[in-house]
């Protein structure tokens, strides 16, 4: 059985936790991290300034070096934190898009919720989850980073016709 | 991949002004006094670049950091507080450059180390590199070439601009809150430790604090605001020299002098321009007065074409139209050059298309989160701080 676990910033350690629970038995498991081409912001705001090439460091490089050692550090606290033998993987990109991509033909995939937390419902699913979600090519392991709120915030039910 | 991003474009700048002053299309005298008008300015600019490089040398971003990390103790919302309130003070004082080169990564470490999404923080930086320089002539190289424009003194343009520089970031504040709302819900614990930090740069603060001071008393004397900020690039740059920190070479690089070589270069071109008929186009459409439907007119103008063209020809551009009608109507221009790259990647259009055209995948950046943001942010900022300084204008009076 082949588990991926995708780790975003702030919300891993409870995918890491379903992982070590669910998939005690799991021939591998890997550990997923996908950056954000945040370099590019930063590259962008270099390029808008006119005549500037040349004169001063672009910005971007700089970021890709710190990008590549701060994601080497969460997926060294996550495997810490997984305490068995593990696969780390580091991709950069649209998250959704890599997320789908590096779960195929995996026989599990353990994400967390992206969306507004304070209540059960849709929103609590952001865009990037809501994507995976859709289009995983194989089951989802969905959990809450938090304690899930409780049954009261359920939306009433509606009218009947 | 091979980009041509070391090239200068002085390269193709300097050769362009050869060009339309050789072939006439700019008379020998009005290069001449475009070149007269820019030379201080490219001079207060020197100036400004290397106290931002030498404040870096002595540690100040870096001390920056640790502030942030320290003050924001891992809390996203807390940690978007902080790098808001010191970009708007560092592209304030040691201009957008520093923002935008220095703070940046600085900025992604912090958000990185205390394991919060780094994107808020960074989109921050780039949106506040352009908000957060209204309110000093320094803050930006479009209020240099605007303040030599307009005859106002140093105080009094600060005067001026610090409503509008104030409710443009409080404007940017609201929208990110709201927009990274997803983002800045969640923190996990930082992977790695806070460790040492770093001393206090006291120099460095001294130093500006002492060069902002120097602003205000050259301005109420009648001296050049440029010689204050030379005296401080000196001290900084003499200490770094003294302690073998750097070079005679390095100073002169950390004045850009082939950035220097392309604002005067580019002053030259687009002064031919606007001599060969865009000062008659724009004129039709540029609303006369400085009344707040007119201020609004120009702000909204000047932002479509720094868009367009990219905020530095633009500003050359509608500067010369706008001065007739008084102080306003050219801070009403700064405030649509300033605020208005943030719509687009890149500043402009024009660069965004250069890019494309040379590199099909020069940017992974979501252009479409991008452009949202700015649709959301640049509109509130601007017409907030257009009516601040419409009000500022009635209160401070030019």
């Amino acid at each position: 059985m082949r588990v991926i676990v995708w780790l975003v910033e702030g919300t891993w350690p409870a995918c890491v936790d379903a992982a070590r629970g669910y998939a005690r038995g799991a021939g591998e498991v890997v550990l997923l991290h996908v950056d954000e081409p945040v370099a590019d912001l930063a590259h962008g705001a270099f390029a808008g300034l006119l005549g500037r090439a040349g004169s001063e460091p672009d910005p971007e490089r700089r970021l890709l070096e710190l990008g590549g050692t701060s994601a080497a550090e969460l997926l060294d606290a996550a495997a810490a934190r997984l305490g068995r033998p593990c696969t780390r993987l580091e991709r950069i990109g649209r998250a959704e898009r890599e997320v789908v991509a590096a779960a195929d033909g995996a026989d599990l995939l353990v994400l967390a919720r992206d969306g507004d937390r304070s209540r059960l419902g849709p929103h609590s699913l952001g865009k990037a989850v809501r994507f995976v979600v859709d289009h995983a090519p194989c089951p989802v392991l969905l959990v809450w980073p938090e304690a899930a709120p409780d049954l009261t915030t359920l939306p009433p039910p509606p009218p009947r016709p | 991949m091979i980009r041509p991003r070391g090239w200068p474009e002085a390269v193709l700048a300097v050769p362009a002004a050869g060009i339309v002053v050789t072939t006439g299309a700019i008379s020998l005298d009005h290069a001449r006094a475009e070149a007269e008008q820019l030379g201080p300015v490219v001079g207060f600019l020197a100036a400004v670049l290397v106290l931002a490089h030498f404040c870096d040398v002595e540690g100040l971003f870096r001390a920056c950091g640790a502030w942030m990390a320290r003050w924001s103790g891992g809390r996203p919302v807390r940690l978007l507080t902080a790098v808001f309130a010191l970009a708007s003070v560092i592209t304030a004082v040691l201009s957008l450059d520093a923002t935008v080169v220095l703070l940046t990564p600085v900025v992604f470490a912090t958000a990185a180390r205390s394991g919060v999404r780094a994107k808020p923080h960074v989109y921050a930086c780039t949106h506040l590199s352009n908000t957060a320089s209204l309110l000093l002539p320094v803050s930006n190289l479009t209020n240099l070439l605007a303040f030599a424009a307009s005859g106002l003194g140093f105080t009094r343009f600060a005067a001026l601009m610090v409503l509008p520089w104030l409710v443009a970031i409080g404007a940017e504040y609201l929208v990110f809150r709201r927009f990274f709302a997803r983002d800045l819900s969640s923190s996990a614990p930082g992977s790695g430790e806070p460790g040492e930090p770093p001393p206090l740069p006291l120099f460095a603060l001294v130093t500006v604090a002492c060069t902002l001071a120097g602003f205000v008393l050259t301005s109420a004397v009648g001296i050049d605001p440029a010689w204050a900020a030379c005296a401080g690039a000196l001290v900084l740059a003499g200490r770094a020299l003294v302690r073998r920190r750097a070079s005679p070479l390095t100073v002169v690089k950390a004045t850009a002098p082939a950035f220097l070589a392309f604002v005067l270069a580019l002053g030259i071109v687009v002064r031919a321009v606007v001599d060969n008929g865009l000062a008659h186009a724009l004129g039709q459409v540029l609303p006369g007065g400085t009344g707040l439907p007119a201020l609004l007119g120009v702000a909204a103008l000047a932002a479509v074409l720094a868009n367009i063209v990219n905020n530095l020809p633009a500003v050359l551009v509608l500067l010369p139209l706008t001065a007739p009608a008084g102080p306003g109507a050219v801070l009403a221009v700064l405030l649509g050059v300033n605020i208005g790259p943030n719509l687009t990647y890149a500043g402009s259009l024009a660069t965004l298309l250069w890019r494309r055209i040379v590199h099909q995948h020069d940017h992974g950046v979501d252009l479409g989160e991008f452009t949202r943001l700015g649709l959301l942010a640049v509109p509130a900022a601007l017409c907030g701080a257009v009516v601040a300084l419409w009000g500022a204008l009635q209160v401070v009076g030019v």
